[in-house]
């Protein structure tokens, strides 16, 4: 069966998605990131959708499922690379994505993710 | 009005959904549409091909490149032979929906395209037709 693969970077996972997803592919990719997730204990996830020349309601769930998912255990997901008519497309449509945060690309994502990161390390001040 | 060309693609899989939004975004591209409305086609395409498979059981993609006028259009119809829809106005309200889907489909495809018809009788099936022009 299709699988879109899952690398590995230090604390994070990253998820390129390259090919025009049939639906269960989509299904697939969100149970494969929340077992990778547990099994690794990653703290931040990305997905890069770049290549993607549309988001339907379908995959925009999706995207919003894995980025509640990732919270529940404890990571971050971060979308990034977006093109701006699928953007344009999305909140049309009626989706707008709320509760996942978004990046321009992978460079500034992978920056959030640090950033997120490190003050949640720091954590509180102690009094 | 006048059909420049035409042709229908089954809409029974899955896979049929990704076919269909190939097409739609190849026809989309020959008829020059700006990069915004060819995603907005492509998308709106694939929420009604979704529907027809999903609540319609299966159903066929019917497109077709018309003239009118000066102006040339893509027009796609969607067509099952399914269930049917017993309250229309209840299916194109926001957040509807009768299935595991997000209540998008068909009021979202709506905004995305400048026509928008549907017919449905209960027991007969559904048959949704979306145009863009360019």
């Amino acid at each position: 069966m299709d699988r879109i693969p899952i690398l590995r970077m230090g604390d994070f996972l990253l998820v390129t998605i390259q090919v025009d997803m049939h639906d269960r592919l989509a299904m697939t990719l969100q149970d494969d990131l929340t077992s990778r997730i547990e099994k690794t204990g990653a703290k931040g996830v990305l997905i890069d959708i770049s290549a993607l020349e549309m988001v339907d309601s379908f995959i925009g769930r999706m995207i919003a499922n894995i980025s509640g998912m990732s919270r529940i255990l404890d990571a971050r997901t971060v979308l990034v690379g977006m093109q701006p008519a699928v953007a344009i497309t999305l909140v049309e449509l009626g989706l707008s994505l709320e509760g996942v945060q978004t990046a321009l690309d992978v460079d500034r994502g992978m920056r959030a993710l640090r950033k997120a990161l490190a003050s949640e390390e720091e954590g509180p001040c102690p009094s | 009005m006048s059909v420049l060309k035409s042709d229908s693609l089954p809409l029974r899989s899955e896979q049929d959904i990704v076919h269909a939004r190939q097409a739609v975004r190849k026809l989309s591209q020959e008829l020059a549409f700006s990069i915004v409305d060819q995603t907005k086609m492509v998308t709106a395409a694939s929420e009604l091909a979704r529907n027809t498979l999903i609540y319609g059981g299966g159903g066929v993609l019917a497109w077709a490149v018309i003239l009118d006028g000066a102006r040339k259009g893509l027009r796609l119809e969607f067509s099952d032979q399914g269930p049917g829809i017993p309250d229309l106005a209840l299916a194109l309200k926001d957040g509807w929906t009768s299935g595991s889907g997000l209540g998008m489909g068909l009021s979202g495809a709506k905004r995305l395209v400048n026509d928008f018809d549907i017919w449905s009788e209960v027991g007969k099936g559904t048959r949704v037709t979306i145009t863009r022009w360019k």
